[in-house]
């Protein structure tokens, strides 16, 4: 094929997008990896993530080797996001995209007497995913150079989330369920690695074991899904499944192959339910989240926005015909794989949001914020609002991208201050008395200094304006501020789309709009809770005093992905505001709802949904929730400022529940004693040593005893009863035990040489009678 | 095809018992180097072999069938298909890069090099042969230089390793041996190609042989057998030989006996169990007269025990060559199970002819062959990093290690990949195999891939079990002044693994479709 057909041909190109990212993470692992051996003990490698081993060697990356990593990875995912554009750019050109498609594929695997092909697929939902995820993962490259800058593993830390997006790109552009899996595998494995970055710390490798058995506890269910499909459509090209109806009514009706009571879609569909419950930490896999968030921060924004927990709801989004064969979501019909979703996600979002309004760290409140949006979206597919879970999924990643790049500048920041007062405080030579007792408390405090806590900070906004106003408005979008924010319009999507379905009567939609309702209210006030806490006031350490991220390419590289996302986390939501929206609604939807109008098309016409009718219920509800969280945020956290020293006010108001929320409603503590701890009992003491070792082998052992006794019964019998003339009859158990013998008289390489040699000549004996060598010779 | 006037198959049969002698009788200088070189022709000549296989034409190719023992009608009958070619090919890989890594040998290099080589006659021997008599004979040929290979070279529980799996293997043995006999009378031929088509429809005089029903003949002719390939694949429970062999062989007895010596078995049940017992597979058997279920169902139980029971005891241990040991046993059940299904299918098809469960078969078919091929090449690759960190450290307890991607960066990534491997990463080899296996067993025995789910989740378990121990956490102060960084040498001899791993995840059509179209035949699709 001429590679000019690539980029002239609007059904190739696509096949490009990741091979960007692919490529440069092949580049940076083979070649620009060069080291420099360093002591332990050098600046360029210890730090608080790189302990000292005293009189060790270290290798540390090369200057040249950084900078062509930054480089090559640059270069990747720039062409990715290049020809993204160019695709999308295509895309929006054509009409009704979705009825026609761009796609092509090639046949990559035999099986039988046909082939599984593999290619690519670009429709509405795969464009308005290259809008996202090239653009997020970009500012996540270029805020990992400075985040990165004084890494002593920084180029793996490039191959790797090169590696990252390019699997996240290459499920997106998938045209089938199984290369979908392998996208979503190998992101698991980079998340796996990356929150395992740090991986001489403990809390970093054990986070980064949790984050890869739990989603693998989804990922093998989610196999068994994609077998079932395969076994019973024949195919796993999502056209093929999703845009025919035949199929769809085949998987309806088809009774399942165990749990007689669903439908063969219904086990399927639950199946790839579960992978995504996995990926996208939903109850009752949640727990690995949080904990990720050991890994260097732009891998957090990796995972939380733009490319891990995303796959996991763009999967389902993907298979949402499947999912829905056989409901009828909008007359309140659900069967059993809409339910699971719209319970599931309603109850996470509520869930976790209780959780992130106890939370100290910023990060983690971040995460918990996260699985609560997933589920808001999770509920939204659930009563089949499909166009709202999309829009939520884009608005999300933008502006939690945000919030989590704007969290490390924090953290970065905490951490230059604290490196700071610390160089302060030796400088401070006149409390010579307390020296020693100062040096004390002042290697203890290092020790237990946490960079991320909250409750170390306090009026940032004063040293790191623009990480201030940028997370204040990534924060005021989670928050769902009103007509400004991105996040507004599409949480106030699922919310209109589940009135609708309440005001009807049906139970899910009433469910799913009051749990996400009161967790919108949460979100808002947990929002404004972390903002003060962290901007507000006045700085409650010596660290937070001196906290900011200097000045030159750090800072560069930095800020300026945050300025970029904040422009969206306001301006994405405008191509999604509904038409009848007073004022708004002519401004920006003129005559038609262009996101909604756009997306639709991805489905058969026969579920494509329709436009719920304007309606103030939902909007109100909207305004009320965001508005009063933000209000209630506003007097606990900013009217009244944390002082230094002064406990939570949640603490004396919630009490005990207080406790619980602040373990997570002790799901750790559970899994490891039901489910952690029982299976590496099972694992060492059942099964390899009571099973193997114990009644396998010793039932052997037994055996072999008793051979060698009826060999050395038999030998005796040969010498003193029949003395040489039985010789021959007790050969074959007498064998084993002679043999055993034979071992113990060391001299075995007697045996071996004769044994070889005897091997031999009866090999070529038998070569030379079978006529092959008469023959050649012939 | 002909070397030296001597057919292709032949002469490769010939040629790595030749070189045994040549290595044997060639200074201590330049053994190691002889060595390799041999190994390696041999290897190119097996590469040669798979690629100028014709995977359309039907039948075996390259057929040699000379008479050699006519009173019993045993022949030298050699000849291979699909699924010959890719074992072949495995075996002629792996062999050079097992004698490259026994470079670090330092003791009777030649007698080592030499059972190695020698070790390789008895594989290919295996894969070739299309006579009963020669596979037995050949099968039985591998064990004797493993044998030494462990008894000489391996680690301090050497002596009791190697008896151990000498005498289970012989103990199998000893049935097959019967039962090969037993075939061989009755039919009155060795020749695999006609007992194929002749013992399935066998019936004795009047339902009777030697006044036995012919049925139970039959049954215990499939268990002589069925045991044997069971100890060798090695289906649970048959397995104990497994972690004490590969544990205590020296890296390159591990890489080839876990590489290539496991599939001896696997490709048994597919050349000679599934074939020649069809009615026996599906026939009726009851479990102390509370479970109904036939001998496919059984074999496709223990699978799935291998599966889940094989990882849970990688998960349990503390030494890394008997974790790897484990690992065989967990994806050398995916094998197992693959062709649990392909003899059930067989088997009904063969009695009814109604094509039921024929697609899925040949898909899990695919998968399992696949998987030996893929298992022989993760197997191969986990061993030698094994080997590589115990050389280095003299110590094979996890608990040691610790922290080694610090001063091991290249070590760990490759460590990183080869385990990704072996988890069966999609985009890597493994993935491919265990899916089409999940696949094709998946309608079939429903309720045991669902159970067999548990293992694939623990391989995760034990996969991450020995990252964590050997490259995460701080280092261990205890390796200060080790050197621990993997050595050109090693690299060079995993380097071809890794990368068929990638290319075989990739793109897996540059092997499957030899393998498909083979048993497209046999399964008759």
């Amino acid at each position: 094929m001429n590679p000019n057909d690539f980029l002239s041909d609007p059904n190739l190109l696509p096949w490009l997008i990741p091979v960007g990212p692919l490529v440069a993470f092949f580049i940076i692992m083979l070649f620009t990896n060069r080291a420099r051996l360093v002591p332990a003990t050098d600046h360029s490698y210890h730090d608080h993530n790189h302990p000292d081993y005293d009189g060790m060697i270290v290798p540390v990356v090369s200057f040249p080797s950084r900078v062509v990593s930054i480089v090559v990875a640059m270069i990747g995912i720039g062409l990715a996001w290049i020809l993204s554009l160019i695709v999308v750019g295509q895309g929006l050109g054509v009409e009704k995209l979705g009825k026609k498609v761009f796609e092509s594929s090639l046949p990559w695997m035999a099986t039988g007497v046909g082939s599984f092909s593999m290619g690519v697929l670009v429709d509405p939902l795969t464009v308005v995913m290259l809008v996202m995820v090239p653009l997020a993962c970009a500012m996540i490259f270029i805020y990992s150079i400075g985040y990165m800058a004084h890494d002593a593993r920084q180029s793996r830390f490039f191959a790797l989330i090169a590696l990252f997006a390019g699997a996240m790109l290459t499920l997106v552009v998938a045209d089938n369920l199984l290369l979908l899996f392998v996208g979503w595998e190998v992101m698991g494995l980079c998340s796996y690695l990356l929150i395992g970055f740090w991986f001489e710390k403990r809390s970093a490798y054990e986070a980064a074991i949790k984050a890869f058995t739990t989603t693998r506890v989804a990922d093998v269910i989610m196999l068994l899904g994609i077998a079932y499909l395969y076994a019973e459509t024949g195919t796993l090209s999502f056209r093929e499944i999703l845009y025919n109806h035949e199929v769809l009514e085949h998987l309806a009706t088809t009774p399942a192959i165990i749990f007689g009571g669903l439908s063969a879609a219904g086990l399927i569909g639950i199946f790839l339910i579960i992978g995504t419950i996995g990926k996208s930490a939903q109850f009752p896999l949640h727990v690995w989240l949080p904990d990720a968030m050991e890994g260097p921060t732009p891998v957090s924004a990796m995972i939380h926005a733009a490319a891990m927990v995303s796959a996991g709801i763009y999967a389902i989004v993907r298979m949402y015909p499947l999912l829905e064969a056989g409901s009828h979501p909008h007359e309140g019909q659900l069967l059993a794989p809409m339910m699971l979703m719209a319970v599931i996600g309603a109850f996470t979002a509520l869930f976790s949001a209780t959780i992130a309004v106890a939370q100290n760290d910023v990060k983690r409140v971040l995460a918990y914020s996260t699985i609560s949006q997933l589920g808001f979206m999770m509920a939204a597919l659930g009563i089949g609002a499909y166009i709202a879970a999309a829009f939520h999924l884009i608005t999300h990643a933008f502006f939690k991208a945000l919030l989590f790049m704007a969290s490390g500048a924090v953290i970065h920041g905490m951490e230059h201050g604290e490196a700071h007062a610390r160089a302060h405080a030796h400088h401070d030579d006149h409390h010579a008395a307390h020296d020693e007792h100062e040096a004390h408390h002042d290697a203890h405090a290092h020790a237990h200094f946490d960079p991320q806590d909250m409750m170390n900070m306090g009026g940032l906004r004063q040293t790191m304006p623009v990480t201030f106003y940028t997370f204040l408005i990534g924060g005021l979008s989670l928050a769902g501020l009103p007509l400004i924010t991105a996040g507004f319009w599409s949480k106030d999507e699922i919310l209109a789309d589940a009135w609708l379905g309440a005001s009807k009567g049906f139970g899910p939609h009433a469910l799913v709009f009051i749990l996400l309702a009161v967790a919108a209210f949460l979100t808002a006030f947990y929002t404004m809770r972390q903002l003060g806490l962290t901007f507000w006031g006045e700085p409650r350490t010596e660290a937070a005093r001196h906290a900011n991220l200097g000045r030159g390419v750090v800072s560069f590289t930095m800020t300026l992905p945050l300025i970029i996302l904040a422009f969206f986390a306001i301006t994405a939501g405008f191509v999604g505001v509904p038409p009848a929206f007073p004022v708004l609604g002519p401004i920006f939807s003129p005559e038609v709802n262009p996101f909604f109008e756009f997306v639709k098309y991805t489905l058969l016409p026969e579920i494509q949904p329709e436009k719920p009718p304007f309606n103030w219920i939902p909007v109100l509800t909207s305004f009320a929730v965001a508005l009063g969280g933000i209000a209630v945020g506003y007097l606990v956290y900013w009217r009244k400022p944390l002082q230094a020293g002064q406990e939570d006010p949640l603490v004396g108001f919630l009490g005990p529940v207080h406790t619980v929320l602040k373990h997570k409603y002790y799901f750790d503590e559970l899994y490891t004693a039901v489910f952690i701890n029982p299976s590496q009992w099972l694992a060492r003491v059942a099964v390899s040593q009571f099973l193997d070792r114990g009644i396998i082998d010793g039932i052997l052992h037994w055996i072999a005893r008793i051979a060698t006794w009826i060999g050395d019964f038999l030998k005796l019998l040969n010498t003193w009863l029949i003395d040489g003339v039985g010789d021959g009859i007790p050969e074959l158990v007498a064998l084993f035990g002679a043999w055993f013998r034979r071992i113990q008289t060391g001299r075995v390489q007697q045996y071996l040489l004769l044994i070889i040699i005897a091997a031999i000549v009866i090999a070529l004996v038998f070569v030379a009678s079978s006529g092959v060598l008469v023959q050649a010779a012939g | 095809m002909a070397i030296f006037g001597i057919d292709i198959l032949t002469f490769l049969v010939i040629a790595p018992a030749l070189s045994a002698v040549i290595v044997l009788l060639l200074p201590r200088a330049v053994a190691r180097w002889g060595a390799l070189a041999l190994a390696t022709i041999i290897g190119a000549l097996c590469i040669a072999v798979f690629f100028s296989y014709d995977r359309a034409a039907a039948g075996y190719q390259m057929v040699v069938n000379t008479p050699w023992f006519p009173l019993i009608g045993a022949s030298w009958h050699v000849g291979i298909d699909g699924v010959s070619a890719t074992m072949v090919l495995l075996t002629g890989i792996l062999t050079p890069l097992a004698i490259l890594i026994s470079f670090e040998i330092e003791e009777r290099i030649n007698m080592h090099m030499a059972l190695l080589l020698f070790f390789e006659t008895g594989l290919l021997g295996v894969f070739v042969a299309l006579d009963l008599m020669i596979f037995f004979l050949f099968y039985e040929l591998s064990l004797v230089p493993m044998y030494f290979i462990i008894d000489q070279w391996g680690g301090p529980n050497r002596k009791y390793a190697a008896t151990k799996f000498m005498i289970y293997s012989i103990g199998g043995s000893l049935g097959m041996l019967l039962a090969t006999q037993l075939i061989g009378w009755t039919a009155g031929t060795f020749d695999i190609q006609m007992l194929t088509q002749i013992w399935p429809t066998f019936t004795g005089e009047n339902g009777t042989f030697l006044g036995i029903g012919i049925e139970a003949v039959k049954a215990w002719a499939f268990i002589g057998f069925f045991v044997a390939f069971c100890i060798k694949v090695p289906v649970w429970p048959f397995h104990t030989w497994l972690p004490d062999a590969h544990g205590e062989a020296p890296t390159a007895g591990s890489m080839l006996l876990a590489g290539v010596m496991l599939k001896l078995g696997a490709y048994g049940f597919l050349r000679l169990v599934i074939p020649f017992f069809p009615d026996v597979w599906i026939a009726d058997v009851n479990i102390l007269g509370v479970i109904q279920t036939n001998w496919a169902g059984i074999f496709a139980f223990l699978a799935m025990l291998g599966i889940v029971l094989g990882a849970f005891a990688a998960l349990g241990q503390n030494d890394i060559k008997r974790l790897v040991a484990y690992s065989s046993v967990n994806h050398m059940g995916f094998v197992a199970m693959g062709l649990a299904v392909a003899a059930l299918a067989y088997g009904q098809n063969w009695l009814d002819a109604t094509g039921q469960h024929l697609e899925s078969a040949i898909l899990a078919t695919n998968g399992a062959v696949l998987q030996m091929f893929n298992h022989g090449l993760s197997s191969a690759a986990m061993f030698l990093l094994a080997g590589a960190i115990y050389h280095k450290t003299h110590t094979r307890d996890l608990r040691e290690y610790g922290g080694f991607w610090v001063k091991a960066p290249i070590y760990g990534t490759i460590f990183v990949f080869t385990s990704m491997a072996s988890l069966g990463l999609p985009g890597l080899n493994g993935f491919i195999s265990e899916f089409l296996v999940v696949r094709g067993s998946w309608p079939v025995f429903t309720g045991l891939t669902v159970i067999a789910m548990l293992g694939l989740l623990f391989t995760g378990g034990y996969i991450l079990k020995g990252i964590r121990a050997v490259l995460h956490g701080p280092f261990n102060l205890k390796w200060r002044d080790y050197h621990l960084e993997i050595e050109v040498r090693e690299v060079v001899a995993i380097a071809p693994l890794l990368v068929l791993m990638l290319i075989t995840g990739v793109v897996p059509n540059w092997i499957l479709p030899v393998i498909n179209d083979t048993v497209l035949r046999i399964l008759g699709g």
